[in-house]
C-alpha cells in the first residue's frame, strides 16, 4: 500500500507521538501511531538497537521493544539513562520527562507521507523543521 | 450487589492543582452509584522528606498540602457522602486524620469516621541492619549508610479491609498508587482474591487514573500536533467501573482537556516497562491485550485487560542520607555568548579541580546542550547554534559534604567580576539529597504487621 505513496525524510514526530515516564534509573518511551496505517513501519524500521544509539550518549546499556498491536504503540524500556534516576541524577531534568522527544525528534528516516495524519503541519510546504 | 462505581482522580502528584477536585465532587454528586475522590500525592522520596518532619515534630509528616486539597471539596464531600482515599498521610496518616477532623470542625461539619492504614513504615518492625543488607533491585548500594525511611509497598486488599470498617475517608501511607482505586473496586464488588482478570483490570485502572490529568490531555498537548482544549481549566478523570472489570475514563462537562484513545494509551504505557507483566501487590497485569472504544465524546471503555497470579515478594523503598547537589548558573547573550559561556565552564572546571575535587561535575549550557544531550556538546543535534544566541551555563554536581557543594556556587558566582565578559543573572542552590533503592521482601514479614486504626465520628 504505502509503496506507491510519496516519500519524505522527518522525524518520527511527523507520524508518532509518545510519553517518558521514569522508574530509578529506567526510563520508558512509549511510541504511539497517529494512523494505525503507520503501525507496520515504525515495527520494521523502529529497532531497538536504533532507539539505542540514540539514547548512548546519556549512558544507555540497553533498550528492550515491547509491541502492542492493538493500540498501534511500542514500549521502549531503556536502561540506565537517568544519570542514577530521580534521587540522584545532576540532570535539569531528573526524571526524564523531556526524554521522549529524542525518540520523536532525532530519528529521522524517508516515510511514505500517506502515514502523516491530514492535518499535520508537516503536510504544509512551508513548515521548517529542521534548526536554522 | 453494587453494579457500578464511579472514581475520581483528584491530584497526581504532591504539587498538583488544589482546585483540581471541585468539578469532580460535582461530577460524582449526579453520579448513580457508589462514589470515591482519590489524592495521590506521594512520591518515592516525598515520604522519606515526611519521616524526616515527623523526626523533628511528631505532629509533622503528611502531606502540607492536606488543607489546600480538602478545603475546597470537604463540606461536598460530607453532603453527597463521597468516600476519599489518599495517601496524603504520608509518614503519619494519624495526624493528618486529626486534622481533617479539626478541618470540618473550623468548617462547620460533623467530623468523619477516618482508618488510618499502617504497616509499610518498615522501621517499626525490621532492624536497620536487615534493611540495608537487603538484596537492592535497583539503585544504591546502601550497606553503612545513614536510614532515613524504609516503605514497603501495601496492596488493594490492605485499602479494601480499611474501607471494611465503614468509614468515610481512607488514609494510607505508602501503597501502589493504583491500590488507591483497586481498593474501593474490592471492597464493592466483593471480587476474590484470585480473580486474577479482575484484579488486574482495577489495577490498570488506578494507573491510569492516579497521575490526575495525564489521562485527560495534561502532559500530552503539543500545539498544531497534538492540540488539547482548555488545557488551563483540565478536567481530572473519573472512571466508571463495572462488576466485571470494564470501565470507561471520562472527564466533567464543561471542564478542558480530552480523552481520546491517544490521551488513554499514553498514560496506560506510562511508567510501564513490560505490559505484559505490570506487577503490583495484588497481581501482575497484562496489557497486550487491551482495546480503547470510544463511548461518546470524551469517553474510552477500556476491556481486555488479563492477569496472573500476585508475587510472593513485596517492593520496598529504602532511603538514605544522599549528600547535597549544587546547582548553579549564569547567562551569556548576543554576540560570540556560546564561546563566552564555554569559556566560563572550563575556568570553574578548572578551579574546582584545582582545589582538589576529583568528581564529576555536570555542564549543560541551556539554549545549545542541555536535558537531551546530557550536557554533552558532542551529542548536540545542533552544529549551528545562533552566533548571536542566548545561553545559560549550568553547573551541578553531587558531593557527599555541603562544602565542595557550595564551592562550585562559589567558584561560578566568583565569574560575575572574574570571568569572561558581560556574564549575569547569577542563581544557584544546595540541596540536601536522598539517596534510595528498591529492595524486595517476603510477603510473610509484612502482612501481619498491616493495621487498621478508626478515628471515630
Amino acid at each position: 500500500m504505502t509503496s506507491c505513496s510519496e516519500m519524505r525524510r522527518l522525524p518520527l514526530h511527523a507520524i508518532a507521538h509518545g510519553r517518558a515516564g521514569d522508574k530509578g534509573n529506567v526510563s520508558n518511551v512509549s511510541l504511539v501511531a497517529y494512523r494505525p496505517e503507520a503501525y507496520k513501519f515504525l515495527a520494521t524500521n523502529v529497532t531497538a538497537d536504533k532507539v539505542h544509539k540514540l539514547y548512548a550518549h546519556l549512558g544507555a546499556s540497553g533498550v528492550t521493544r515491547y509491541d502492542l498491536p492493538l493500540l498501534s504503540a511500542f514500549n521502549f524500556v531503556i536502561d540506565d539513562v537517568l544519570d542514577g534516576g530521580v534521587n540522584a541524577s545532576r540532570s535539569i531534568d531528573r526524571h526524564g520527562k523531556t526524554l521522549s522527544y529524542i525518540l520523536l525528534g532525532r530519528f529521522i528516516i524517508d516515510m511514505p507521507i500517506d502515514l502523516i495524519p491530514d492535518s499535520s503541519p508537516y503536510l504544509d510546504p512551508d513548515f521548517r523543521w529542521q534548526k536554522y | 450487589m453494587t453494579e457500578r462505581v464511579f472514581i475520581a482522580g483528584g491530584a497526581g502528584f504532591s504539587g498538583d492543582r488544589f482546585d483540581a477536585a471541585v468539578p469532580l465532587v460535582a461530577h460524582l454528586a449526579s453520579c448513580d452509584g457508589a462514589r470515591y475522590l482519590i489524592f495521590e500525592v506521594l512520591a518515592e522520596r516525598t515520604i522519606a522528606l515526611a519521616q524526616i518532619s515527623k523526626t523533628v515534630d511528631p505532629d509533622l509528616g503528611y502531606s502540607p498540602y492536606l488543607e489546600a486539597y480538602l478545603r475546597p471539596v470537604l463540606e461536598q464531600i460530607k453532603m453527597h457522602h463521597i468516600k476519599v482515599v489518599s495517601n496524603m498521610g504520608a509518614a503519619n496518616p494519624l495526624a493528618a486524620a486529626k486534622h481533617i477532623n479539626k478541618l470540618a470542625g473550623e468548617l462547620g461539619l460533623p467530623p468523619f469516621r477516618i482508618a488510618v492504614l499502617s504497616g509499610d513504615d518498615l522501621s517499626n518492625y525490621l532492624d536497620e541492619q536487615t534493611l540495608l543488607e537487603a538484596p537492592t533491585m535497583e539503585g544504591n548500594q546502601l550497606s553503612g549508610r545513614d536510614l532515613k525511611a524504609a516503605n514497603v509497598y501495601l496492596g488493594g486488599d490492605a485499602v479494601a479491609n480499611a474501607l471494611a470498617m465503614d468509614v468515610d475517608i481512607v488514609l494510607v501511607g505508602r501503597t501502589t498508587d493504583s491500590a488507591l482505586v483497586l481498593g474501593p473496586l474490592l471492597h464493592e464488588f466483593g471480587w476474590a482474591n484470585d480473580d486474577w482478570d479482575k484484579l488486574a483490570a482495577g489495577t490498570i485502572c488506578g494507573h491510569l487514573l492516579e497521575c490526575g490529568a495525564q489521562v485527560t490531555g495534561a502532559y500530552f498537548a503539543d500545539p498544531g500536533f497534538k492540540d488539547v482544549p482548555a488545557l488551563a481549566e483540565v478536567g481530572f478523570p473519573v472512571a466508571e467501573v463495572y462488576e466485571s472489570g470494564n470501565f470507561i475514563i471520562t472527564k466533567p462537562e464543561q471542564t478542558g482537556g480530552c480523552v481520546t484513545s491517544a490521551t488513554v494509551t499514553e498514560q496506560l504505557l506510562y511508567e510501564m516497562h513490560d505490559p505484559t507483566c505490570y506487577i503490583v501487590p495484588d497481581v501482575c497485569a497484562d496489557v497486550s491485550g487491551l482495546y480503547l472504544t470510544e463511548d461518546g465524546i470524551d469517553r474510552i471503555l477500556v476491556q481486555g485487560i488479563k492477569g496472573s497470579p500476585r508475587p510472593e515478594q513485596l517492593k520496598a523503598t529504602v532511603c538514605v542520607d544522599g549528600g547535597f547537589m549544587a546547582e548553579a548558573e549564569l547567562s551569556y547573550a548576543g554576540m560570540n555568548s556560546l564561546a563566552r559561556a564555554k569559556l566560563a565552564a572550563d575556568i570553574v572546571l578548572e578551579r574546582m579541580q584545582k582545589s582538589g575535587f576529583n568528581g564529576e561535575i555536570r555542564r549543560d549550557i541551556i539554549g545549545a546542550f542541555s536535558v537531551l544531550d546530557g550536557g554533552d556538546a558532542s551529542a548536540s543535534q545542533a552544529n549551528n547554534l545562533p552566533f548571536d544566541g542566548d545561553y545559560r551555563v549550568r553547573l551541578s554536581l553531587i558531593s557527599a559534604d555541603h562544602k565542595t557543594a557550595q564551592t562550585l556556587c562559589d567558584e561560578l558566582q566568583h565569574l560575575y567580576c572574574s570571568g569572561p565578559a558581560a556574564g549575569g543573572g547569577y542563581r544557584s542552590s544546595v540541596t540536601p539529597q536522598m539517596a534510595s533503592a528498591s529492595i524486595l521482601l517476603n510477603r510473610t514479614l509484612i502482612e501481619p504487621h498491616i493495621a487498621v486504626e478508626v478515628v471515630d465520628r
